[in-house]
């Protein structure tokens, strides 16, 4: 890991309410990706490659997401609001600690394929 | 060498599973959170987000230096419908100044289930308006409560103005069958959906 830890500050921080005092004031990821709910997160390295501006709520991150788990589980099992996760996350793809799958639709037109399968997974319960 | 290490790391992770979400919207005290429950695989889970009432938006606070914030909580499940495939469901939201949060929830999301209660049926308008603005497909179920009346799918219909394609069913959302059959006629009636406008779009239109 080569970022300073200056990589996990933002100048540009506002007011600060409490939740985000673990973002540093950062209210949304600095990378284009938005993570959605659903988003299927993993870790690609364990916490021991972490830089050392890493707090432990990334840490805490990349244990629970060596099985992979949507960002609202991330959310819900850390007790830690989603804009907050979401910072966090944007933090861990930034230095490649973890990989994303986006979720099977992303618009408005849902993939008959997909559907099909969902139903039929539905009735085989 | 990092390569090397990543590459057995890489090897050893479980397969990330696609993931797809339906809705469960309705009035305050319907029974979301029981249907959610009652279909998971495991307990409800609570994401939260936290806002400040300038995102709510609904006082200008410009100028204002002290912010509150508020608190806007879903609770959801999950089903693994095989390996490699997870449906999540939501509960919406029941504030009616949270929309911007069913916005994000109705993104992607496959359709909705609309609960209904006999007794309180003013308390599904809000969510059926906002799924027929969005063009996402939803379905009614009527929750049937001990001690409320059991009307006729018809009658439920006609009491909410829908669109006769729309499917309404009578529904027990504490039992796991009730609430699967609940989540198969939505994905039916999605896929019908989907089938028709295909046609009219083959049509010409």
């Amino acid at each position: 890991m080569t970022g300073s830890e200056s990589e996990w500050l933002d100048e540009e921080a506002g007011p600060v309410v409490r939740p985000y005092a673990l973002t540093r004031g950062r209210t949304r990821p600095q990378t284009r990706e938005g993570f959605d709910l659903i988003a299927i997160i993993a870790a690609a390295a364990t916490a021991s490659f972490a830089p050392p501006g890493a707090g432990p709520e990334h840490l805490a991150i990349l244990e629970l997401c060596v099985r992979p788990h949507s960002v609202a589980e991330i959310s819900a099992k850390l007790r830690l609001p989603l804009g907050v996760v979401r910072v966090l996350l944007g933090d861990l793809l930034d230095h490649g600690l973890i990989v994303v799958r986006k979720p099977a639709v992303t618009n408005q037109t849902p993939n008959e394929h997909v559907l099909k399968e969902v139903l039929h997974g539905l009735k085989a319960l | 060498m990092d390569s090397r290490r990543s590459d057995s790391y890489h090897s050893q992770r479980p397969a990330m599973p696609l993931a797809v979400k339906i809705l469960v919207a309705g009035g305050f005290g319907v029974g979301k959170t029981t249907l959610v429950g009652a279909v998971s695989e495991i307990r409800p889970l609570r994401t939260e987000e936290r806002l400040t009432d300038r995102s709510v938006g609904i006082d200008d606070t410009t100028g204002v230096e002290q912010k509150t914030t508020t608190t806007v909580a879903m609770d959801f499940g999950r089903i693994t419908l095989r390996d490699g495939l997870v449906l999540y469901l939501f509960g919406t939201p029941g504030q009616d100044r949270f929309w911007f949060m069913w916005d994000e929830l109705a993104l992607g999301a496959l359709g909705a289930v609309v609960l209904a209660d006999t007794r309180r049926l003013a308390d599904s308008f809000p969510s059926i308006d906002y799924f027929e603005r969005r063009g996402l497909p939803f379905i009614i179920g009527v929750n049937c409560f001990e001690g409320s009346f059991r009307y006729e799918s018809e009658e439920i219909r006609g009491a909410l103005d829908l669109d006769p394609d729309i499917p309404v069913i009578l529904c027990d959302v504490r039992q796991r069958e009730s609430g699967k059959q609940v989540l198969i006629t939505l994905v039916e009636h999605v896929l019908a959906v989907m089938a028709r406008r295909q046609r009219t779009v083959g049509a010409g239109y």
